[in-house]
């Protein structure tokens, strides 16, 4: 495929000709999935733009309008399309809020993963021997505390050291860390099993030969060719983050109800759906699950495409 | 062929590379947990070990080009990457123009690196298949001359790659758009990027179609020739060390049982090994010598044999290559050669 490529192409002439690009073209789920993704992630970010009004905003709540059915129920308010929740939040713009929490807490959270466990792997699986050794019982031990755990210890230190407001203010960094810590092991592992079989090639030797450092052997000859396995595990941690997120919001252990992410509205739902207000629940808790979804769906596609054994890069 | 001296050959003064008693022993027992056995209902800590090279003596002359012969398992390679500090000696020394090099911290090394390179068996696995050429060929001369101007090390990468006859186009593209003789000569680029005086090649031409084979050997000669280069070349084709080879040392489950300039080994192998492996070259003569059948397989360099390494499978052993190994002694052609036999004149 590539070498019908001119060896004068541009990136977007190399993009345009990939292999990539091609399977996505023949893709169905993988177009609909990107498409859905986008739009969930334009949204999102766009939330201040898009949504009727600003659920942070405590002037724009109107407590007599609470619980209000979506529009297509008797009884609705054409001021409000979804609903609104129990405090009398819109429950379109506090859902277009909210997912822009998860989507941040669980990009963040990946980003952290990715790097804690890129370095680990690197090191673990370049190094070898005993660093190899040490490293590996960490994520052992770290892969044997579950993330709900590891949650609970960092939260409730957290809030009886600094309190329920300081809490509040730091929720998004403090689950990022949270999260991020939680899941480390899943790249340091995937990595390190790829340097193993990277390690073993010429082209690592000549790089020891010409003297480089171990450092740059590591992130400029070994770490660009562990890439496929990286994107990969990253969608599908992408989701799982997010999931995480919304459990450990459910349990009150994440986003407080004023800030709140799509987990922490499908909770503050759920004592109501008892009384018929099923929709606080259920709309969020579509959302959370179609974002999900759209995810794992581009990241079985992604791990197709990159298959070692079905398609050499 | 009664002829043999005792005293080692005179050497001519200061060889580029000398190895001493080089040894590498790998580990097959794993870690310390793993090494506890029970044995007659005690507790004891079993180690193994590959011996993959025990005992080599090799001096590399400037400007030769010294081929490095032997069957599957020899421990051919293993002394081309513990010469490069790919792998750590278990013992001995290796001295490069004097200095004793093997001992050096990595930084210490590095004035060395740049003058002894090395090229490597499978051109499909050398080239780092996210970098272009033009950055593989870049990457070893930033790092030897970060001083130099980046016009200047384009000039340099334009100059190396002209002498290997890569276009100057080809540097915008990645290594797998190539075949494996266009990769090898990718490789000898990267080599003599930095402009070395030592190169190191472990098996270049087997991994290649035969009607390249040619090509690239010939190309390492024409380098040889415009740099003054001097060749540690490991190959198990004979045909090849004939053609390129200054001087041969054959080596034997991890040793060197007789070292001679090519022609005088090709004419009168002296040790029973060499004798055997000459014997087996294809030949398009009908008078050929009588193919020498060894007896039995190369013992497992796990349990290396007492003696000399050889005695299991020569027709001439005694009672002494069994019991005391033989150091390489010089002979009259102006080789070297390990064997008893051939000291006591029973060869």
């Amino acid at each position: 495929m590539t070498t019908t490529t001119s060896p004068t192409a541009t990136r977007w002439e190399r993009l345009r000709d990939s292999y990539l690009l091609y399977s996505f073209k023949r893709d169905l789920i993988a177009q609909v999935s990107l498409l859905v993704f986008i739009v969930l992630v334009a949204a999102a970010v766009l939330a201040p733009w898009l949504a009727p009004m600003n659920p942070y905003d405590l002037a724009q709540i109107d407590i007599l309008a609470s619980e209000l059915p979506p529009f297509w129920i008797d009884g609705s308010d054409p001021a409000y399309v979804m609903g609104t929740d129990s405090q009398g939040r819109d429950l379109l713009s506090t859902i277009l809020y909210g997912a822009r929490v998860s989507l941040i807490i669980g990009f963040g959270a990946v980003a952290m993963q990715a790097a804690l466990g890129v370095c680990f792997g690197l090191l673990a699986g370049y190094l070898g021997g005993r660093v190899d050794a040490f490293l590996m019982r960490l994520a052992d031990i770290q892969l044997s505390f579950s993330t709900l755990m590891v949650a609970i210890v960092v939260g409730a230190l957290f809030k009886a050291i600094f309190g329920g407001a300081t809490y509040s203010a730091y929720a998004v960094p403090l689950l990022v860390l949270i999260i991020g810590l939680a899941e480390w092991p899943q790249y340091a592992r995937t990595v390190r099993a790829s340097v193993l079989a990277e390690k073993g090639k010429e082209y690592v030797d000549a790089a020891r030969v010409m003297g480089l450092s171990s450092r740059r052997i590591m992130f400029r000859h070994i770490l660009p060719n562990t890439l496929s396995p990286i994107f990969v595990i990253s969608t599908v941690q992408v989701a799982n983050a997010i999931i995480s997120e919304a459990a450990l919001s459910f349990l009150g252990l994440g986003m407080p109800e004023t800030q709140p992410s799509l987990g922490s509205l499908i909770k503050s739902g759920f004592d109501y759906i008892q009384s018929g207000s099923w929709w606080i629940t259920l709309i969020p808790g579509l959302v959370l699950v179609i974002l999900v979804l759209v995810i794992n769906l581009l990241g079985d596609w992604l791990r197709d495409v990159l298959n070692p054994r079905l398609y050499k890069g | 062929m009664s002829s043999t001296a005792t005293s080692p050959a005179p050497q001519a003064a200061d060889p580029l590379l000398s190895l001493r008693g080089l040894e590498k022993r790998f580990s097959l027992s794993g870690d310390f947990l793993e090494q506890l056995k029970f044995k007659g209902g005690k507790l004891v800590r079993e180690q193994k070990y590959v011996h993959a090279i025990n005992g080599v003596d090799l001096d590399i002359q400037r400007g030769e080009a010294l081929c490095v012969v032997g069957e599957s398992g020899c421990g051919k390679s293993t002394v081309a990457r513990t010469v490069m500090g790919l792998i750590t000696p278990s013992d001995g020394e290796i001295h490069y123009g004097g200095e004793r090099i093997d001992d050096l911290s990595s930084k210490a090394l590095m004035p060395y690196r740049r003058r002894m390179q090395m090229i490597f068996q499978n051109p499909y696995a050398s080239l780092n298949p996210r970098m272009t050429i033009q950055q593989t060929l870049e990457e070893p001369i930033r790092l030897h001359h970060p001083d130099w101007s980046p016009q200047r090390v384009r000039d340099q990468v334009a100059e190396v790659m002209a002498s290997v006859g890569i276009a100057p186009d080809w540097g915008a593209r990645y290594g797998h758009e190539f075949s494996g003789g266009q990769r090898q000569r990718i490789a000898i680029a990267r080599a003599l990027a930095v402009d070395p005086e030592f190169i190191v090649a472990d098996e270049p031409i087997s991994a290649l179609d035969v009607s390249i084979q040619a090509q690239v050997l010939n190309l390492l000669m024409e380098a040889q020739q415009e740099r003054n280069l001097t060749y540690l070349f490991i190959t198990h084709d004979l045909a090849v060390v004939e053609h390129f080879g200054t001087r041969v040392a054959v080596m034997y489950l991890g040793r060197v049982c007789e070292v001679a300039p090519t022609a005088t080994l090709f004419a009168t192998p002296r040790h029973p090994y060499t004798q055997a492996l000459m014997s087996a070259i294809p030949r398009l003569e009908d008078e050929r010598p009588q193919h020498l059948r060894l007896q039995g397989e190369v013992p497992t360099p796990v349990n290396l044999p007492s003696g000399c390494v050889f005695h299991g499978r020569c027709p001439h052993a005694n009672a002494r290559c069994r019991s005391e190994v033989p150091t390489l002694i010089a002979t009259d052609e102006g080789g070297q050669v390990a064997c008893h036999g051939v000291e006591e004149g029973r060869i």
